[in-house]
């Protein structure tokens, strides 16, 4: 699935669903759901990928968070190599270690006994340090924190992430005339990290 | 598990892929409207705080702390102050396990 999908958190949510009993319906409805984040970030990544629709369709297939998140630039442009070379080595490194998973997990045990658990959270969390510098990036994010947190209790795996993805939705609001020039258009602040440290 | 794995595994690759196809395609690689710029800009922000609070507070579909929420802070420290995200990564391993360890 690993291998195939490429998707945490749809299969997360699909195997959630189905090992809760779930049909193969639900299932695949609940992962729809969890990944159709991708298809406005893919939207806002199209212009920076290469040739016509069908390269830029399979070039699309190494979007994932992590890899757009960080390639992203402070014009609303992403960097199409450290995109693509990104998501090469998150595939590698997810596809294998799901294969050693698979074989050499029993022999490990409860791997929250070795505190891998924290490390998801913690490269999310470093990522979102570096968005908290621009104080509309610091109030989106505690919005969307605040949804997640708001229905966990109550909805599937996957879908509190992706309802907290409204809170991007204030970026539709114009942002007030800066005195030294034109009106801006919404985008990402000043002062954001891309600015700072190319990653 | 009554569902067929191998049905779910193909299905489930389809969707993604062409959810993740069809974004890149559906404008014609012209350039976002700025209001919908705006929007994509934050949409990492959201996403990555809902996907922190969720790794952090929403373990199997309920809100609750553990040590891991200790250990993951401990890795956001480091990167406040500069660290990388491997040691960030590390560090807050590091304090899970050996919080799970005492407690």
């Amino acid at each position: 699935m690993s291998a195939l999908v490429f998707g945490g958190s749809a299969q997360f949510a699909a195997l959630s669903v189905v090992a809760s009993g779930g049909t193969l319906g639900a299932a695949l409805g609940t992962a729809a759901l969890a990944h159709s984040r991708f298809l406005p970030m893919g939207i806002a990544l199209g212009p920076s990928l290469a040739g016509g629709p069908v390269r830029r369709g399979i070039e699309g297939q190494a979007l994932v968070d992590a890899s757009w998140a960080m390639a992203s630039r402070p014009d609303g442009t992403f960097d199409r190599s450290f995109l693509l070379g990104s998501t090469l080595v998150q595939y590698v490194a997810w596809t294998l270690g799901t294969v050693v998973g698979a074989i050499g997990g029993g022999a490990i045990g409860d791997t929250d006994r070795l505190g891998l658990d924290a490390a998801y959270p913690t490269f999310f969390l470093v990522l979102l340090i570096h968005e908290l510098r621009s104080g509309r990036g610091r109030g989106v994010a505690a919005a969307g924190g605040l949804i997640a947190l708001a229905l966990i209790p109550f909805t599937p795996p996957g879908i509190p992430v992706m309802a907290a993805s409204l809170a991007a939705l204030v970026g539709l609001r114009r942002r007030p005339p800066t005195p030294a020039g034109p009106p801006t258009a919404p985008g990402p602040d000043p002062g954001s990290p891309h600015d700072e440290e190319p990653r | 598990m009554s569902v067929d794995v191998w049905l779910l595994v193909l299905a489930l690759a389809v969707i993604a892929a062409v959810i993740k196809g069809a974004g890149p395609v559906a404008l014609g690689g012209r350039d976002l409207p700025p209001r919908f710029t705006g929007v994509v800009a934050l949409l990492a922000p959201a996403l990555l705080a809902a996907l922190v609070v969720a790794g952090v507070a929403g373990r199997d579909g309920e809100l609750g702390l553990g040590v891991e929420a200790v250990g993951v802070a401990a890795g956001g420290a480091i990167a406040l102050r500069g660290g990388s995200i491997l040691l960030c990564v590390v560090v807050a391993v590091g304090v899970t396990a050996v919080l799970r360890a005492v407690t």
